[in-house]
């Protein structure tokens, strides 16, 4: 990383850890839940991004890791932080084996199995054999950590800098993973899959193992949006979650890390100033913008920041 | 024996539903080998059309064309505004404008009609057929499928513009070489998938009620029906259409429950496309690397 890359990334840290002092609770509340969403996001731009499988079903796993923190926390008074690596192992054996009969599909038709997986998963959830855990339609309530160590701040606060500092970790550990060889390999295969086969990658084993990865991050910030959310039901993991993850993605930035965090300020705010004009707003004007990046600006917000920034390098180095 | 009968019936009505929308589904598939995700949406919004007219007092069967009209237009109005521009995109591009058009239809649906379930008339009477085992709107809506389809079926086989619009999905190049503007025939397609998925919404509405979430499930039946079959077959869609019906219902009914009827869409969707993707009838592709 680069000086030049190092001070942005900074300020962006400082503001966040500042923020939870400045703003009202409620607000606290809603930065959380853009944390929990770049997780989210990041885990399905590894998957659709880099590596260009198309899924939209992933609120199916962050349903799982949601379902995982609640039922641990509920059934078997197992901590809240204890959670999150089970949920994360859990969604990574999940998203591994839907990755393997995954690899037979392609494109269209991988959306296509995964679109019938985000649909079904919420039956699945109320299916009453299942209920002694799932508390089936009624879901699962459950209580807000406290902040430990008699530190000076409220739960809200708290939980925002445990989700922080979480996300973090993530995104540290998934810029690792896709500035290597293997995120070299992963977009390769994206780009062409019988040259990137022909050169000695293992495609079948990145193809899964990108599943995996990703249906991992997006199942912990499930477990951590149920925390914060301190409730889970079947109904709030329809197919439109999945949707949502799509819209982040595609106007944060495919194939960026940044565009993980533009994307969910995006999906976690504007449906808060679109619901003043009608219920029916938010999602029209999702889809309205969903057409718009694809026509005129198909690298989403990320792409369009780092044609900007190069224009201005353009012009100061011309002076 | 009686239940059983009567499930198997009441799948071969639901079937038919199934059917007409996986038929809408591989229309789109065969002249552009996409798999529209909006199909359902489409639907139901000309349904929403339909119940409007009848509330305003049109009689059931002319508002039931009139809607099929609008249904046609409103296909080739979006083939040519939202779907051309990304005709020859990345498949990823092609798939967030299906999803865009999915969500925005749902939300002015919602927008205009309100969320409230509203209740749709059928146009066959109350009383049950064949005894107690199937009723009159359940057998008058696989009379509608079976309609359509040998419509369809001689319009393709027996018609110039039926026949350009095959060649224009075979082989667009030499077809256009012979003078069919391909780009009109796949516009006409989206116009013949939007009025048979309005044809399906108009039938399904009575049994599962009108909201605007109503065909989320339906289409799920639709795309499993049409991958069972064969996704570039339209006899087999239908036939596909018929068995997913009749599985989804004795499975609920006898095996799985109510609650996994969904789930059965789902397992049905990844079995095919793993283990044998070209369906029953369908073509088998092979590339070459």
């Amino acid at each position: 990383m680069t000086r030049r890359q190092l001070i942005p990334i900074a300020i962006l840290l400082l503001v966040a850890c500042a923020l939870p002092l400045v703003v009202s609770n409620y607000r606290v509340f809603q930065f959380n839940l853009v944390l929990v969403y770049a997780i989210a996001l990041l885990g399905l731009n590894i998957l659709t991004g880099y590596n260009g499988q198309i899924s939209l079903g992933h609120g199916a796993f962050y349903a799982i890791g949601a379902y995982c923190a609640a039922i641990l926390m509920d059934k078997y008074g197992v901590p809240y932080w204890a959670t999150l690596p089970v949920a994360a192992v859990v969604c990574l054996v999940v998203g591994f084996l839907f990755g393997l009969p995954a690899l037979r599909l392609e494109g269209l038709y991988l959306a296509l199995a995964t679109f019938a997986l985000g649909v079904s998963l919420p039956h699945l959830l109320k299916y009453h054999h299942l209920e002694k855990w799932t508390g089936g339609v009624q879901g699962i309530v459950i209580a807000k950590p406290d902040p430990p160590f008699g530190l000076p701040i409220n739960a809200d606060q708290w939980l925002y800098y445990f989700t922080l500092a979480v996300a973090i970790l993530m995104f540290l550990l998934a810029w690792n993973l896709l500035r290597g060889r293997v995120g070299r390999a992963l977009v390769a295969i994206r780009d062409n899959h019988i040259a990137t086969e022909a050169m000695g990658v293992n495609n079948a084993m990145f193809k899964s193992l990108a599943f995996g990865v990703s249906a991992m991050y997006t199942g912990v910030a499930g477990a951590l949006g149920a925390i914060a959310i301190q409730y889970v039901a079947p109904d709030s993991f329809n197919i439109f979650v999945s949707i949502v993850f799509l819209v982040g993605i595609v106007i944060g930035g495919l194939a960026s890390i940044s565009g993980a965090i533009y994307g969910a300020l995006f999906i976690q705010f504007v449906p808060n100033i679109a619901d003043e004009i009608s219920k029916a707003a938010p999602w029209a004007i999702f889809g309205i913008f969903l057409i718009g990046f694809v026509y005129l600006m198909p690298m989403g917000i990320a792409g369009a920041v780092r044609m900007g920034l190069a224009r201005l390098q353009r012009k100061a180095q011309n002076k | 024996m009686d239940a059983f009968l009567h499930q198997v019936l009441a799948g071969l009505a639901t079937g038919g539903i199934y059917a007409s929308l996986a038929l809408a589904l591989v229309m789109i598939y065969q002249s552009t080998h996409l798999v529209n995700f909006a199909q359902g949406e489409m639907a139901m919004f000309a349904t929403y059309f339909a119940w409007s007219l009848i509330n305003a007092g049109v009689p059931y069967w002319p508002a039931f064309f009139l809607t099929v009209i609008f249904a046609f237009v409103l296909g080739v109005v979006i083939e040519r505004v939202v779907i051309r521009p990304v005709e020859n995109a990345p498949v990823l591009a092609v798939v967030v404008v299906f999803i865009a058009l999915l969500v925005i239809l749902n939300s002015v649906t919602g927008w205009i009609f309100s969320y409230t379930i509203k209740t749709f008339p059928s146009p066959f009477p109350a009383e049950p057929i064949f005894g107690k085992y199937m009723s009159a709107h359940e057998a008058g809506a696989i009379g509608v499928t079976l309609v359509v389809l040998t419509l369809l079926y001689l319009f393709f086989r027996y018609t110039p513009l039926g026949l350009a619009m095959r060649a224009a999905a075979q082989n667009p190049d030499s077809a256009r070489l012979v003078g069919i503007r391909v780009g009109w025939m796949l516009a006409l397609g989206w116009g013949l998938a939007a009025a048979i998925g309005g044809i399906a919404g108009m039938m399904v509405a009575p049994i599962v009620y009108l909201d605007p979430n109503m065909m989320g499930g339906i289409l799920l039946y639709a795309f499993a029906a049409a991958l069972v079959g064969g996704i570039d077959s339209p006899g087999g869609a239908v036939l596909g259409g018929f068995m997913v019906g009749v599985l989804e219902n004795v499975l609920g009914a006898f095996v799985i429950g109510n609650e996994l009827k969904l789930v059965v869409a789902l397992v049905l969707i990844i079995g095919v496309l793993t283990v044998k993707p070209s369906g029953f009838f369908g073509k088998v592709f092979v590339t070459r690397v």
